[in-house]
């Protein structure tokens, strides 16, 4: 009999747990269920999709989202009429962010999202509002990778079913690549010496190495070998938002926000950005 | 679609599919088999053991032993299950370590399913192979275990079906089995996103129906009647 109240208050103690957990989610993404499609009404709510899990660029650390990625996305929502307050973030994993965008799941994302022809085929992209490009993250103490044309017989590291990933198949044959799901795995593996380099966009790599885990262990070479234009998604032949978007990227970079954005989230590992293709051009919308 | 068919390689990666159920499912059947003897045996320790191993390893989840056979035993310990000079190293490792770990996950299903199929053979019977001065391994090997294989057919085949689709994990160290054919697949062909989805699905349905179909024709034609 005792044993049977006990689990009674348990029961009853988890489920108040449950609904106290239900009833803090609502409140903080209140905003989720009501519309907001379009993004072009005046303040009110917006969904962007972001990465939560890539340092530099779109990170989630508790309640509180930082990275290159979130600030652009949160001067541009501004400059569109929403507040902070009014961003509700969701996570937009590579595969999932073409169907994020066409089903109305998010307004906008903004999650080194590269400009592709096929990916023209299913969402709009305004911008660019960065052009990154594909390099190597290696230990500081390594000077034996100084570029891609000094990987012959080193193990690589880089994500399954990845741009970057492919392209090494691809052009250096004779390189052992490593896949993992994410790429903390492979700056694990790269610390733990069991691949010699990470490959994949330098903005990425610089935000691992700007991580507090790794300040000093990792170093980016700095010699791309492939140019991705991020751009930020949206739902398709929308050219009214789009032209709002490229506008609020445009007075980014004119007002220097971009800038300090880039220095503040990408500069700790003493990354520098290509001048000569950044801060890009936005395409004009179509 | 049959550009879509030669551009990746989604019997490349189906083959593989069928290559890790193939060897887990050996290696589970055999490490599930010692432990569930273990488990029934009349030693206090290896029942306590036994049953450590199936408690620990089946509330685990599989992403993470997966991972951990990667991370851990190689990046980390330096397990190294492949010959570290050869130019495809990295792959053959990582399929073997993902085995290990498929191997090692579905042995406490398999035990289960085993130890279930044990209860299914009268007490009489045990009693009577002891009574005849059977040894306890005799009593398994002659008695016990032929009827207990039989009993449990369907809960080791539902085992090798979970088996089968929960190869898709160990493209998370990087073997390219299906869903990591998938995921490029989606990355750079977003535009036939369903396609790309019904493929897959297709590709299961294919491996695991006449997977279920056999099982249960077995298991009518090799039930013990009693």
């Amino acid at each position: 009999m005792k044993i049977r109240r006990m689990s009674i208050a348990a029961v009853a103690a988890m489920s108040m747990i449950g609904l106290a957990a239900c009833g803090g989610g609502g409140s903080t993404g209140g905003s989720g269920g009501s519309g907001g499609s379009g993004g072009s009404s005046k303040g009110g709510p917006i969904k962007i999709g972001i990465k939560f899990d890539q340092p530099g660029l779109g990170l989630k650390d508790g309640a509180k989202y930082t990275g290159f990625d979130v600030a652009v996305a949160t001067f541009v929502a501004k400059s569109l009429g929403h507040d902070q307050k009014d961003i509700t973030w969701v996570q937009a994993p590579s595969a999932q962010r073409e169907t994020l965008i066409s089903t109305g799941q998010v307004d906008l994302v903004v999650a080194t999202y590269s400009i592709t022809d096929k990916r023209k085929e299913k969402v709009s992209f305004a911008g660019p509002y960065f052009i990154a490009g594909q390099d190597l993250l290696v230990k500081s103490d390594d000077s034996s990778i100084t570029g891609p044309d000094a990987l012959k017989g080193k193990k690589l590291c880089s994500v399954k079913g990845s741009t970057p990933a492919a392209k090494v198949k691809d052009k250096y044959p004779d390189v052992q690549l490593q896949e993992y799901d994410t790429y903390s795995k492979c700056v694990e593996a790269l610390v733990g010496g069991a691949v010699d380099a990470v490959t994949t966009d330098n903005t990425i790599l610089a935000g691992y190495a700007s991580q507090p885990a790794y300040k000093g262990k990792l170093k980016v070479v700095g010699k791309t070998f492939s140019t991705e234009k991020y751009g930020i998604g949206l739902k398709k032949g929308d050219t009214a938002l789009c032209q709002k978007v490229t506008d609020a990227l445009n007075q980014m970079v004119t007002l220097g926000h971009w800038q300090t954005a880039v220095d503040a989230n990408l500069g700790p590992a003493g990354f520098t950005v290509d001048k000569a293709t950044n801060p890009p051009k936005p395409d004009a919308c179509s | 679609m049959a550009d879509l068919l030669t551009k990746f390689d989604v019997l490349g990666a189906f083959w593989m599919t069928i290559v890790l159920t193939f060897f887990a499912a050996i290696g589970s059947l055999v490490i599930g088999t010692v432990v569930a003897i273990m488990r029934v045996s009349p030693v206090a320790i290896a029942r306590t053991l036994g049953a450590g191993y199936v408690n620990t390893v089946r509330n685990t989840p599989l992403t993470l032993i997966i991972v951990f056979c990667n991370l851990g035993l190689y990046v980390n310990l330096g397990v190294k299950l492949a010959n570290p000079a050869s130019q495809s190293f990295i792959i053959d490792n990582n399929i073997r370590l993902g085995i290990l770990g498929l191997s090692v996950y579905h042995a406490a299903f398999v035990c289960e399913a085993l130890r279930s199929g044990i209860n299914t053979v009268p007490p009489g019977q045990a009693e009577a192979a002891r009574s005849v001065g059977l040894t306890f391994s005799q009593n398994l090997r002659y008695v016990v275990l032929p009827q207990a294989f039989r009993g449990a057919i369907t809960p080791l085949g539902n085992t090798l079906i979970a088996l089968t689709k929960n190869t898709t994990v160990v493209s998370a160290i990087g073997v390219a089995e299906a869903s990591y054919v998938m995921a490029s697949m989606i990355e750079f062909r977003p535009d036939v996103l369903t396609l790309v989805f019904l493929i897959f699905a297709l590709g299961f349905v294919i491996l695991t129906l006449p997977m279920g179909l056999l099982i249960t024709w077995m298991s009518r034609r090799l039930a013990v009647k009693r």
